[in-house]
């Protein structure tokens, strides 16, 4: 039986992305960012996952205006990285893991989940930005990926407990998998950011910090949090949030705090991050 | 269900909902259209003429050929979109914040490393209205 051991929350800034491609991770002003990955990239060794579910948003690369699913799920073998205005990062390519993929696809529509399946679609730095964060600059990626989309550009994104619950169909999927199989999910975006028009640059840490303790003690709170408070408290782009739940979903209510980090800024962004770990 | 424009007051932000998304699609049609590289070399050569292919309003179509950024937000961009207009141009996402702003690239930066822009006073349009009468 395949299952989920752990989920790591983390924020996907795209400036994150051009510091690491671009070797300046050593930069005063990066430091203290990446310092608090370390014991993350340490610990997703040890658990050498043989899966990594990413759930995460594009941001109008593979998706536009064209076609707007809600929740979509990759089921190619693999993904092209995009080209999102000024090239391709210079990562790896990201392979998939078919089998698994459409097997979740199938029991996530039969759960009640109607979810858009991806067979040919360009990835961005939203989900390889926490791929680099957890894993560095490897040759190759260490373990295949299911790309888990959900849209949070068009207003409005799916409610907070439709995610928290779409994680635990998420489970449920990944427990039916007939093989052996170690999974660890990550919900990435966030944390309280603001691109765009005269109050871009808005940051709330104090929301930010509640926000990474009810992940970990009060999940159900955390999924109860409405739209407008994630726009107003933590910007029009903090709505980014609501993709936590999902993973936060896929575990253990009383699953571990095992690391936490908090860092403020990345460019426009506040960067969060904690993983979680199911306790058996 | 009905939908509730709760996030009406809240000052300097636009948020992309069924209306904005309406109103813009053209324009971030356009900007989509820049993630690919010969469409940026095309649209670099003739603007205007690049421009002929969507079919947005005189208003939105000015708005780019000015690089208005908050105007093309009020118009029904939305900054994911915009942002590929930014990049055609070498801007990147915290140049293009700060000129939303109306803040030098210094300032905003610097505000940013000193933990962002706070939330107090910044929550509703009444705070912003305050601000000003003041």
């Amino acid at each position: 039986m395949a299952k989920i051991v752990a989920g790591v929350g983390m924020s996907h800034v795209p400036a994150i992305g051009v510091a690491i491609d671009s070797g300046n991770t050593d930069d005063e002003y990066w430091t203290p960012l990446f310092a608090g990955f370390e014991k993350s990239k340490q610990w997703i060794n040890d658990q050498n996952p043989d899966v990594i579910i990413v759930v995460y948003n594009d941001h109008a690369t593979a998706f536009s205006l064209e076609l707007i699913p809600t929740f979509a799920i990759g089921c190619a073998a693999e993904y092209d990285i995009a080209d999102e205005g000024w090239g391709a990062r210079p990562v790896p390519r990201v392979v998939g893991h078919p089998e698994l993929a459409w097997h979740m696809a199938q029991s996530l529509v039969l759960d009640e989940f109607d979810m858009t399946i991806v067979n040919n679609m360009e990835v961005d730095h939203g989900l390889t930005v926490p791929l680099s964060l957890m894993f560095d600059q490897p040759q190759e990626w260490p373990c295949p990926v299911v790309p888990i989309c959900v849209n949070v550009v068009q207003f409005p994104p799916p409610t907070g407990n439709r995610c928290f619950n779409l994680g635990k169909a998420i489970r449920r999927a990944v427990e039916s998998f007939d093989k052996d199989l170690k999974v660890v999910i990550f919900g990435t975006g966030g944390m309280s950011h603001q691109l765009q028009a005269e109050r871009a640059g808005l940051i709330n840490s104090q929301f930010d910090n509640d926000f990474l303790d009810m992940m970990a003690n009060d999940p159900k709170k955390a999924a109860a949090i409405p739209h407008v408070d994630y726009l107003r408290e933590a910007g029009s782009e903090g709505i980014e949030l609501v993709m936590w739940h999902v993973m936060r979903g896929a575990i253990d209510e009383d699953a571990k705090e095992i690391h936490r980090h908090y860092h403020v800024p990345a460019s426009n962004t506040a960067v969060g991050h904690i993983i979680l770990e199911n306790k058996k | 269900m009905s939908v509730d424009n709760d996030y009406k007051d809240i000052p300097g932000t636009y948020v992309f909902d069924a209306e904005q998304s309406r109103n813009g699609y053209h324009l971030n049609m356009f900007c989509m259209a820049l993630r690919h590289e010969k469409n940026r070399t095309a649209f670099k050569a003739d603007e205007e003429k690049f421009l002929d292919a969507y079919p947005m309003t005189q208003a939105q179509r000015q708005a780019v050929l000015d690089r208005q950024w908050n105007e093309m937000l009020a118009l029904g961009g939305n900054v994911y979109y915009t942002s590929k207009l930014a990049a055609c141009d070498g801007i990147n996402f915290q140049q293009l914040a700060a000129k939303m702003t109306g803040m030098e690239l210094d300032d905003y930066r610097a505000m940013m490393v000193a933990g962002g822009r706070p939330i107090e006073g910044n929550r509703r349009k009444a705070d912003w209205q305050n601000k000003e009468t003041n």
